[in-house]
């Protein structure tokens, strides 16, 4: 009986490997067609932060780097804290959006020196209290914050304890707003939505349903081109004027956003390196790819495509 | 899934030895109405202490503690290539997992060095795993199998499927080879057991975020620091059941074998492990799922597949995309917990049986491994069988689908979900929250020692006392009580819930049949999907959370009590009835009353899932505890707060798990 199954399964593997000996076409038949690129440049370990802003910088250096320059683009999806420790390990060689983080550059440039800044990439980064566009065209007043206090009952909701809402909170910013509403003695409540996903669902609602909703948000920020938020203007930010956390009762500075490399990159003479230094363009630009990938639903690749082919001369500016 | 294991955790524990409950039966005082007047005590004591020594802190202020875990955060990092530990020991293992997974990954999901494509293309693994599931399950899951694999292609999914495949085979690999020795130590020691079970309850209840980052300073950004990540949260299920699979062989049959002369060794391959082997199976089943909820949360280190799809596409909100992914982590890991559940089940059955089937399945065996060889090579040789064809239309029609109910229910129901949202608030949980972040910190404190020794007896309140102690002392004493309250608020809906649809479950096996697989989806859908549109309905707020919590709570206190209900015996029922009983006295007056076992566990459980969303509230407006966990992730200053925010929530689950352990037991007496 045994012999006969064995017989029968052999039979069926000759019968398969027969019939599907004419099937199509075979791996590797064009496999020499990936590889044209010269290796001077090597490879080229990208971090990528999660939020559309930095994607699009990634995307667009990341396309350069492969089609000019022919560098071998490894991209790491990270947080910034953990993007920031692998310079040290050598797991990561720029980051290219980068918030201010002085607490990071003074741990990773400053002490371990395992880190470099490769300049400002061009944006400007706002940050600061927003109101849905339909607030501000229906009470322009609210855009001063000395009008807030009038207007904090509206604000109210299940979670500010009778005081007007204002909603905080992506967490990987450091925000100074508990400080700043104590400081203004505006009667106003800080909520910690806790992310980024939270405060763009709270704005858009607001739009949509004519709520009430003052939040802590910044640009660039791809969201602006969906539901263009107004700036609340806070008392004018001076040089110095947030150095005590406590004290704090200024607006935001703008931060001029920046670059960072690891040591060990900027020393080995990669072309990607000077790609990434000489990398600068305007928020719009980031908005328009930022546009192309959250609103348009492209692939980052296929978004930085269609930008860098639109803006040949700024890309050739970057590798010349 | 879990019903399995919460049934059986449950006497393992009971082995740290309690003061028979019988001991209190003369009291004239009814324990509800010591409760009683703890609670008024304590609301008198609040009525007049209100908002002194409530041990608040602002959400940017740290204490020493907090400073002192950074100092040593920062060491770590810097002394990094120079510490020895690092260059011989944790480089090792780093090198291990890491060549592990890339075989792993180039056998099935990535392209190898020379190749295109990966070693074994779609139709290899379909075949393997059809072929598989059959051998040890049998050929319903094998079809089952099959049909889920194939649909994670035509989602347009399947190399992220493969990726996280590859992932979670890998850690659930690394978990069991520690997991399964340690797992029998523990069930042949009851010292040891003592021992390992706090760690136990701390590697399941420490929230992810606070190690991931320390994880990757140790083993570096890449698939070791996932895999670890991953092996950590899902390795604990298999070391308990494990040792209760051990425990519970009878004590006659290894004596049997003793009295035979059988070594130590003998008795533990002969008969213990033989006769565990089912549980066991069912340890790994739990492992596996464990680890496929870790999927998005590794995609934060860099881990590829289908948790990455989700993140990224939540960053721009798209919801379909996110649910897509999510769709095919639910399908993967249905697929997988039915073959290991069909394994378990064999493993039983298979003993003994004497089938005229058996005499041939050898053959088959062999013939089914000859096809799916034959399906392997022709994967690893022709592009149609190693790319899946077609373009994931499957996929597209998913996600604009699951956009448009979102988009229906945000603009239709957003009304209705509000005014729901702001009665329960107001009404029951600001007053609660106000009550535990209000009283002064030694009045709460002293009410939750008292209610955990009412309900548990002493040795539950010892460790309240100790619980309680170290809570204060991690600095978060107020977000710690915010976060209580949002639980208990959480666990009273989940156990609500529970009972209703736990008994109709219970009661009806159709009903049983059309649901679990829902339940079992809410389990292990990825909450990052279901988020936004709660943010949509619910706003940024701490009901959002609440929400969120039950989805993944309710499905195991639903299960439990539905089996607790199922195992009232028939003959009690019928005897109601024949009393004349209508339906909802049998349920209030004999189904009920006679699961109160599975009650008890159910809100244990139900406790312990809620405070393991702690920190996805902390997402989406629940602030406290959660929030500071996810800041610290983010900021390198917070760190060390969101170090100590885990530990208070690790804190609040040992509490509760110790008070409603020992509550079930008395229950149970």
């Amino acid at each position: 009986m045994a012999r006969h199954w064995r017989a029968g399964a052999a039979g069926l593997a000759v019968l398969g490997l027969t019939l599907t000996a004419c099937g199509g076409a075979k791996v590797g038949d064009d496999s020499a067609a990936g590889s044209g690129s010269s290796g001077k440049c090597g490879t080229f370990n990208l971090a990528i932060n999660p939020w559309v802003g930095y994607e699009a910088n990634a995307a667009v250096l990341a396309y350069v780097a492969e089609h000019d320059l022919g560098c071998k683009v490894e991209q790491k999806d990270l947080k910034e804290e953990i993007a920031w420790q692998g310079f040290g390990t050598g797991e990561v060689d720029a980051v290219v959006e980068n918030w201010g983080h002085d607490d990071l550059k003074k741990k990773y440039i400053t002490d371990q020196k395992t880190a470099l800044d490769a300049g400002p990439t061009g944006n400007k980064g706002l940050i600061g209290w927003y109101v849905p566009p339909w607030l501000a065209k229906a009470h322009p007043d609210i855009l001063d914050w000395k009008n807030l206090d009038k207007y904090a009952s509206k604000f109210k909701t299940s979670e500010s304890g009778g005081k007007g809402q204002l909603l905080d909170g992506d967490p990987s910013f450091v925000t100074n707003d508990e400080a700043l509403v104590k400081n203004l003695k505006l009667d106003f409540k800080v909520v910690y939505a806790g992310s980024e996903t939270a405060l763009i669902q709270a704005y858009r609602n607001a739009e949509k349903n004519k709520e009430w909703v003052i939040g802590y948000f910044y640009e660039p920020q791809w969201f602006m081109s969906e539901v263009p938020l107004k700036k609340v203007s806070l008392p004018e930010y001076k040089t110095g004027c947030d150095a005590d956390a406590e004290k704090v009762a200024c607006d935001y500075p703008v931060y001029e956003l920046d670059k960072i490399v690891s040591a060990k990159f900027a020393k080995s003479g990669s072309p990607a390196y000077d790609l990434v230094k000489n990398f600068t363009w305007t928020n719009e630009d980031q908005n328009t790819v930022a546009k192309y990938i959250a609103v348009d639903k492209m692939a980052p690749e296929a978004a930085a495509k269609k930008w860098v082919e639109a803006n040949r001369d700024k890309v050739d500016a970057w590798i010349k | 899934m879990t019903v399995a294991v919460q049934k059986t955790q449950r006497p393992q524990r009971t082995g740290t030895e309690e003061p028979p409950a019988t001991a209190r039966r003369p009291r004239t005082v009814s324990r509800p109405m010591i409760v009683a007047a703890i609670l008024v005590v304590w609301l008198v004591l609040f009525a007049v202490l209100r908002g002194r020594q409530t041990l608040s802190l602002g959400a940017a202020d740290l204490t020493d503690l907090h400073r002192w875990f950074n100092d040593v955060n920062d060491s770590i990092g810097a002394n990094r290539n120079s510490n020895p530990l690092f260059l011989y020991f944790f480089n090792e293992i780093r090198l291990v997992i890491d060549t592990l997974v890339t075989f792993v990954q180039e056998l099935i999901s990535q392209p190898t060095a020379g190749r295109p494509v990966p070693q074994i293309g779609w139709l290899g693994v379909v075949g393997i795993v059809g072929y598989v599931s059959w051998a040890v399950g049998n050929w319903r899951v094998a079809l089952l199998a099959v049909a889920g694999f194939t649909f994670l292609g035509l989602q347009g999914l399947w190399q992220e499927s493969m990726d996280t495949l590859a992932l979670t085979l890998s850690a659930v690999c690394v978990a069991l080879l520690f997991a399964l020795p340690l797992g029998v130590w523990a069930g042949l020691s009851d010292r040891v057991s003592r021992i390992v079970t706090p760690f136990l309850d701390f590697m399941q209840t420490m929230p992810t975020f606070v190690y991931l980052a320390p994880l990757t300073l140790f083993f570096l950004i890449g698939p070791a620091s996932a895999t670890i990540a991953t092996a950590i949260y899902a390795a604990p299920p298999a070391i308990r059941i494990t040792a209760h699979a051990i425990r519970s062989v009878p004590e006659t049959t290894v004596e049997a074998a003793n009295s035979m002369g059988a070594t130590r060794r003998q008795a533990l391959l002969k008969v213990l492990l033989p006769m565990s082997k089912r549980t066991v199976v069912m340890g790994v089943n739990q492992t596996i799922m464990a680890a496929l909820a870790m999927v998005t949360i590794a995609a934060l280190i860099n881990a590829p597949g289908l948790g990455a799809t989700v993140v990224q596409a939540l960053q721009s909100l798209d919801v379909g995309t996110a649910f897509n992914a999510g769709l095919a982590i639910v399908v993967m890991a249905i697929v997988l917990d039915r073959v290991t559940t069909a394994a378990s089940a064999r493993a039983d059955t298979a003993r003994g049986s004497d089938s005229p089937f058996l005499k041939w399945r050898r053959q088959l065996v062999v013939a089914g491994g000859v096809v799916a060889a034959v399906l392997v090579y022709l994967s690893h040789t022709y592009l149609w069988a190693a790319e899946f064809p077609g373009e994931g239309s499957a996929g597209s029609t998913i996600a604009k689908a699951a956009t448009d109910v979102t988009t229906w229910a945000q603009d239709n129901l957003s009304g209705l979900t509000n005014a729901f949202r702001d009665v329960l608030t107001n009404g029951l949980l600001n007053p609660f929250q106000t009550l535990l972040t209000d009283s002064p910190w030694w009045l709460v404190g002293a009410a939750l020692v008292a209610l955990g020794t009412v309900l548990g007896g002493w040795r539950a309140g010892a460790t309240t006392v100790v619980c309680v102690g170290l809570l204060v002392g991690t600095g978060l004493w107020s977000d710690a009580m915010t976060t209580l309250a949002s639980t208990a608020v959480a666990t009273v809906l989940v156990m609500l819930l529970g009972v209703a649809l736990g008994v109709w479950m219970g009661r009806s096996a159709l009903v049983d049949r059309l649901l679990r697989p829902t339940l079992d989806a809410a389990q292990v859908m990825p909450p990052f999907v279901y988020l936004v549109p709660f943010l949509a309905l619910f706003g940024a707020t701490r009901f959002t959370a609440i929400v969120a919590a039950i989805v993944y709570a309710a499905p195991v206190a639903i299960k439990i009590i539905a089996d607790g209900v199922r195992a009232v015996p028939g003959t009690t029922v019928e005897a109601a009835m024949s009393t004349g009983c209508n339906t909802w006295q049998i349920i209030t007056k004999v189904q009920l009353p006679m699961s109160r076992g599975a009650l008890t566990l159910a809100t244990n459980q139900g406790l312990i899932y809620v405070l393991s969303m702690v920190v996805v509230g902390g997402l989406v407006g629940a602030g406290a505890l959660g929030y500071d966990v996810v800041a610290g992730f983010s900021q390198g200053q917070l760190y060390g707060k969101g170090l100590a925010a885990g530990l208070a929530i690790v804190l609040l689950g040992v509490m509760f798990d110790r008070i409603t352990q020992a509550a079930a037991r008395r229950a149970g007496a």
